[in-house]
């Protein structure tokens, strides 16, 4: 299992050729309290980098994009009552949706999480 | 920590904004704090629950002089400043030729003088238009050696109380000069959220010892920019360069309660034959509260479109209200759809979001009425 982050603060864990995708702990930081998420149909197919989702907080809409090409397999119901689970927890229960990597090679370009830590304290 | 950038102006209480950990944005050609640790929610329901305490003293105060200010100043707004009392206050609004909103603004009737408070992002317009067309017949000085600060919230009364006693049963929409501890500070009872509370004008070297008081007190805590806009907004007051500009004019903005009956009939005010004439026959369009159904909210600008998918008027302010629980907007609709009620779309991300016409506020407005 492998997780991978992007530079516009996704993660993706892979397991097989499945990816389960979110927003970094980091973001959720940033965004402060999320009070909607538009996530993306069942069957849609997302390309890398490309709009795949929207989080909205109280102040803001923000685009998620996708951190790997693939086909939407499930979204996060739980989202849908609970948009606070974006903040409590990001990386675990607040996941957005899942999706069958068309094209696994584009993870290398992804940076790993000391990678991405390094990469967020470079930032502040 | 951001730094204020160079061109950004810095308010007195911005190393206290700084220490409190506020995240800092630019506002108004202002370092400002857009929130707290505590996040725009929480500061929201805080607000809504016991009291906050907001900077906002990147506004502008202007005192007005002369042998009848209130004279002077009918000649550039609709309120009736004349009839104010001492020690009362009135919202009211300058307007252009066309009758629209160029800022709005509190005028405060202060014995010898008008105390005006106007909005941060106008205020050197609105110091240039006074000074320019009441020339001659009022003098014009914009406040820069002042803090201000508002203090809102169900137990702002109990707690500025403790400092002012008098402060606690002071009517809505009144003046009093008081002191501090000590310090003297001119107090208003009156602000921008829909709850009861004060505005606080003190000396800027004094803001952070009158801040630093009332944060110390339980029931308090700081409040940044974004919790006032979304308070704002639920409590359907618009903000200037948004909901309004001059563009609107006071019929189409829904703000007839700022036509004072007198002015209405006597005019001598911009704009006002437009503005008779819109209250006689209508606006071709009106400011309205938009409630989304579901929990996406519809940002400014969103299109709002009636149920075949013809364009009727676009979101001035929109996001999601904590106290509503629930998404709340207003923008302006043609005048055929604004009735409360009215089913809308509202076009978010090229997607079609159902939403009707609302009555505003969105949450009971809360002053004190004594």
């Amino acid at each position: 299992m492998t997780i991978k982050y992007t530079k516009d603060h996704e993660w993706v864990r892979v397991e097989g050729d499945i990816g389960t995708v979110g927003v970094s702990d980091h973001a959720q930081h940033q965004l402060g309290d999320v009070v909607f998420v538009e996530l993306p149909d069942v069957g849609r197919q997302l390309a890398q980098g490309k709009e795949a989702a929207v989080v909205e907080s109280v102040k803001a809409a923000s685009d998620v994009f996708a951190p790997v090409s693939g086909e939407v397999i499930e979204a996060n119901a739980d989202l849908e009552n609970d948009p606070s689970l974006v903040n409590a927890g990001a990386e675990t229960t607040g996941w957005f949706f899942k999706l069958r990597l068309s094209n696994p090679s584009e993870l290398d370009g992804l940076m790993d999480e000391a990678a991405y830590k390094a990469f967020v304290e470079g930032q502040a | 920590m951001t730094e204020a950038s160079e061109s950004l102006k810095t308010t007195p209480l911005h190393s206290l904004h700084l220490e409190l950990k506020g995240k800092m944005v630019p506002f108004a050609g202002y370092d400002m704090p857009v929130q707290y640790p505590l996040g725009i929610l929480k500061e929201h329901q805080h607000t809504r629950a016991k009291a906050g305490l907001f900077d906002v003293s990147h506004m502008g105060q202007v005192r007005l002089t002369g042998e009848d200010p209130a004279a002077a100043l009918e000649s550039l707004v609709p309120g009736d400043i004349k009839g104010l009392a001492r020690g009362r206050m009135r919202y009211t609004l300058f307007l252009n030729e066309q009758g629209g909103i160029l800022d709005d603004l509190m005028v405060t009737n202060a014995g010898d003088h008008l105390f005006l408070v106007v909005n941060a992002a106008r205020k050197d317009h609105d110091v240039a238009h006074m000074r320019e067309r009441l020339k001659g017949k009022a003098e014009v000085e914009l406040l820069d050696d002042l803090a201000l600060m508002a203090f809102q919230g169900p137990e702002a009364a109990a707690v500025l109380g403790r400092f002012i006693p008098e402060a606690a049963t002071m009517k809505f929409m009144s003046y009093l000069p008081a002191t501090f501890n000590g310090i003297p500070a001119i107090i208003t009872r009156s602000g921008y959220t829909g709850e009861d509370g004060y505005e606080i004008s003190c000396d800027k070297s004094d803001a952070e010892t009158i801040a630093r008081a009332l944060l110390a007190e339980d029931e308090v805590e700081a409040i940044g920019l974004g919790a006032r806009d979304s308070l704002r907004l639920e409590a359907g007051l618009c903000l200037y360069g948004h909901d309004i500009d001059e563009t609107t004019t006071p019929v189409e903005a829904g703000l007839e309660w700022a036509l004072s009956k007198r002015r209405r009939e006597e005019g001598g005010f911009p704009g006002h034959a437009i503005i008779k004439d819109q209250l006689a026959n209508g606006a071709p369009r009106r400011r309205v509260g938009l409630q989304p159904d579901g929990r996406q909210p519809a940002r400014e600008h969103t299109d709002v479109c009636d149920a075949d998918g013809h364009k009727i008027g676009e979101v001035t302010s929109g996001g999601f209200g904590p106290t509503a629980s629930a998404p709340v907007a207003m923008g302006y609709v043609d005048r055929a759809h604004a009735a409360v009620g009215t089913p809308v779309q509202l076009m978010v991300r090229g997607k079609p979001l159902a939403a009707k016409v609302a009555a505003m506020p969105f949450v009971p407005q809360r002053y004190y009425r004594g």
